[in-house]
């Protein structure tokens, strides 16, 4: 029984493997090879990680000490990897959904140079590397280790094309936004460790541990994790990042920016729900960010043109829900809004990436329509995306995004109102863009249309099985109300010990179907008003503000950067300059003044010198003995 | 015979001295204007020797006495030591320069 573990090591260390073959062996190794080894070693990881998941299933939990990493005075923080149901469940989604995007990559990105193609590969795997280094860490300092990976390997393909000046724009923006954040996540766990003296999972969950921390602690120790929650998912008021980073390549925004790396804040606060718990204020902090994101988010993608930036908008939208549940204390709908926001929302990036292949690098979808016929599985797979993100019965994100909506009504009714109105733009935003895209006429160029083909096999495989997945993958949570078991509850009651929300049945079925009627009338909303689509030409008023995202940029832009900008300026020019510069310079210009004078005493005449030194030794005299 | 008497001559001696090697150009005028120095100083020792052997004080500072005419002879011997080496010096000046004139050292200073 013990075997699997005895390899798990190894669910991590493949990828790392992949990352050094094909980044040592970029010149050498031909496009097949790269992809192969890229895909190859993220599928056996996903082998390994079923084997895992099923030992743990039934609630058994295993830190694995591999060797000492800091061991310094009373402070020993090892490399230990933590197997328990929460870290399996990450696993299955990052190897899982990775493997999808590993092998639809190696048709996306077939057009690269093949070193630069095995430089892809490399980052990729390097990422997962991260990723499940994150989440398999039994301590934050581990956990801190992947984070900062993640972000790194963000940085470095969101700026792959770095010969644009806009992608490398991006790929900073996303890596300072991040570090920002990842500031904060550091300070906690500082804070953690002076005040326990220790990072483990295991001792700091402990009640022993808990009662040692004073209420400031737990409310300071979370609002840090929140912040570095902010900077890695994407949240107000550090989100701006996320739309950007869809400079990179499609894969990399389905993989990183939708199914994974986005979810670490909700990987942390989940994990460490034991002292999230513990603080009110914190929980309240979360709710309000999650909530204002979800909102402002669903509001900027309405008025989006570009169909990764949709798709971005609603990425931090969906986060917004998750930090919301999780703001509820709803931990188990919110690691449920992960998982089937991960299968449709990778689903709909890489169809968005089928659409732009075949559209030959166009991403608005102003000069789209009409992609239906031409390119059906992707069109079909897409549209199973947007039913399950809009939450028709039957598809998973129902399950998920209904358990946070009541999880909201046993909060409070204005919560419940404005998370249902969010709902209902989604899925307004998404029948938008679907029917923008895959319906009416093509408004594209002739040659455009002429080039329109489905994508290859390589591409439609990985759409087909998310598409599965985003049917049944809700199947796992299945409410009481609804006759299930909700397993997924089950599975986590070990690492997560979630609020219940005490709604009779009848509430259940009242909220459940009040969603329903009104997410159906929004999304034929969207059919009349989007069917016989035409670009309008300049929108006015609230539209055009949304259009600009709110201008949160420019606000940015004039309150934080240029401010930043002009203090830096002046620091140089009137501090560094004058100030230090001056000090510098004139240390040395005062003694190369002092020595020119002083030269003047070495005369070379002996008698000056021996009259100088009987004034030196008449002054000594005067000075023993007068004074 | 009062101590201020020969203090007054050692010091009227010293300053001689001083002022002889502070004005004097020929080396071995200053030269002797330093053995002036020395010997001002060793008339000073012998005559402190002999006012603390006869003096009350002899009881507070009993090898005080002794230990001067000590003094006097370490100085004697060195100042012979250093006369040979100054003269030597100066004798090797001589001989490269022509003259005893210490302005002529001067050609060090560039």
């Amino acid at each position: 029984m013990n075997n699997v573990l005895q390899i798990a090591w190894l669910i991590p260390i493949l990828p790392l493997i992949g990352f050094v073959v094909n980044g040592l062996g970029r010149k050498q190794l031909s496009k097949g090879m790269s992809g192969i080894i890229g895909s190859g070693v993220v599928l056996a990881s996903f082998i390994i990680s079923v084997m895992v998941f099923m030992q743990v299933k039934s609630g058994h939990a295993e830190v694995l000490h591999y060797f000492d990493f800091i061991n310094v005075g009373g402070l020993n923080i090892g490399f230990d990897l933590k197997f328990d149901a929460l870290s399996a469940l990450f696993l299955l989604i990052i190897t899982g959904v990775g493997f999808l995007i590993h092998v639809y990559s190696t048709a996306y990105m077939h057009d690269e140079d093949s070193k630069d193609f095995a430089k892809y590969f490399a980052y990729l795997n390097l990422f997962v590397f991260s990723m499940l280094l994150l989440v398999l860490g039994s301590n934050f300092v581990i956990m801190f280790i992947g984070w900062e990976g993640v972000g790194l390997c963000s940085y470095l393909l969101i700026g792959y094309w770095y010969k644009n000046n806009n992608y490398t724009d991006a790929a900073k923006k996303a890596f300072i936004m991040n570090r920002i954040g990842d500031l904060g996540f550091l300070l906690a766990i500082f804070w953690l460790i002076a005040r326990l003296g220790s990072v483990h999972y295991d001792t700091v969950f402990s009640a022993a541990s808990l009662a040692r921390l004073s209420a400031t602690d737990i409310t300071g120790i979370t609002l840090l994790m929140f912040v570095g929650a902010t900077g890695k998912s994407a949240q107000i008021p550090l989100y701006t990042w996320l739309p950007d980073a869809m400079a990179g390549p499609t894969p990399v925004s389905a993989l990183i920016h939708a199914a994974t790396m986005v979810t670490a804040g909700i990987y942390m606060i989940a994990r460490s729900n034991a002292l999230f718990s513990l603080a009110p204020i914190t929980q309240t902090v979360i709710i309000v960010i999650g909530m204002a994101t979800a909102l402002l988010a669903a509001t900027i993608a309405i008025k989006q043109n570009d169909i990764k930036k949709v798709l971005a908008y609603s990425t931090v939208s969906q986060l917004g829900f998750m930090f919301l549940a999780l703001g509820t204390g709803n931990y188990v709908a919110a690691v449920f809004h992960v998982l089937t926001h991960a299968f449709f929302k990778a689903l709909m990036f890489l169809g968005s990436g089928s659409v732009i292949h075949a559209m030959g690098g166009e991403q608005d979808i102003r000069k789209m329509g009409g992609l239906h016929k031409h390119m059906k599985i992707t069109s079909i797979t897409f549209f199973i995306g947007c039913l399950a993100i809009a939450g028709i019965p039957g598809f998973s994100g129902f399950f998920s995004k209904d358990e946070i909506l009541a999880g909201a009504f046993g909060h409070g009714k204005i919560l419940y109102g404005i998370a249902l109105f969010t709902a209902l733009l989604t899925a307004f935003y998404m029948f938008r863009l679907y029917i923008i895209t895959f319906t009416g006429k093509f408004r594209g160029t002739h040659e455009q249309e002429h080039h329109l083909h489905e994508s290859p096999a390589a591409m439609t495989i990985p759409l087909i099985i998310l598409a599965i997945l985003s049917v049944i993958g809700g199947y796992i949570g299945v409410p009481e109300v609804l006759g299930g078991h909700h397993e997924l509850a089950a599975y986590l009651s070990t690492v997560v010990k979630s609020v219940e929300h005490h709604l009779d049945h009848n509430t259940e079925y009242m909220l459940m179907g009040l969603s329903t009627v009104l997410v159906l009338v929004s999304i034929f909303f969207a059919w009349f008003r989007f069917k016989n689509y035409q670009p309008e030409n300049e929108s006015k008023g609230l539209g055009r503000v949304l259009e600009n995202k709110w201008y949160v940029d420019e606000i940015y832009q004039s309150v934080i950067v240029n401010p930043l900008r002009s203090l830096s300026v002046f620091l140089n020019n009137v501090i560094e300059k004058k100030g230090i510069d001056g000090l510098v310079n004139g240390a040395g210009k005062a003694v190369n003044y002092g020595s020119r004078q002083l030269r003047w005493l070495q005369s070379g005449q002996v008698g000056a010198y021996v009259l100088l030194m009987v004034i030196g030794i008449l002054l000594l005299f005067i000075i023993q003995l007068f004074m | 015979m009062d101590i201020k008497a020969y203090i007054a001559l050692a010091v009227t001696l010293f300053t001689i001295g001083i002022i002889g090697v502070l004005v004097r150009r020929n080396a071995i005028i200053i030269f002797m204007c330093v053995e002036l120095m020395l010997n001002a100083v060793n008339l000073l020792l012998v005559a402190f020797s002999k006012m603390h052997a006869i003096s009350p004080a002899a009881n507070v500072l009993p090898n005080a006495a002794s230990d001067a005419q000590v003094f006097v002879f370490f100085i004697m011997v060195v100042a012979a030591a250093e006369v040979s080496v100054g003269l030597a010096i100066i004798v090797m000046m001589y001989r490269n320069t022509h003259s005893v004139d210490v302005n002529f050292l001067n050609r060090l200073k560039n």
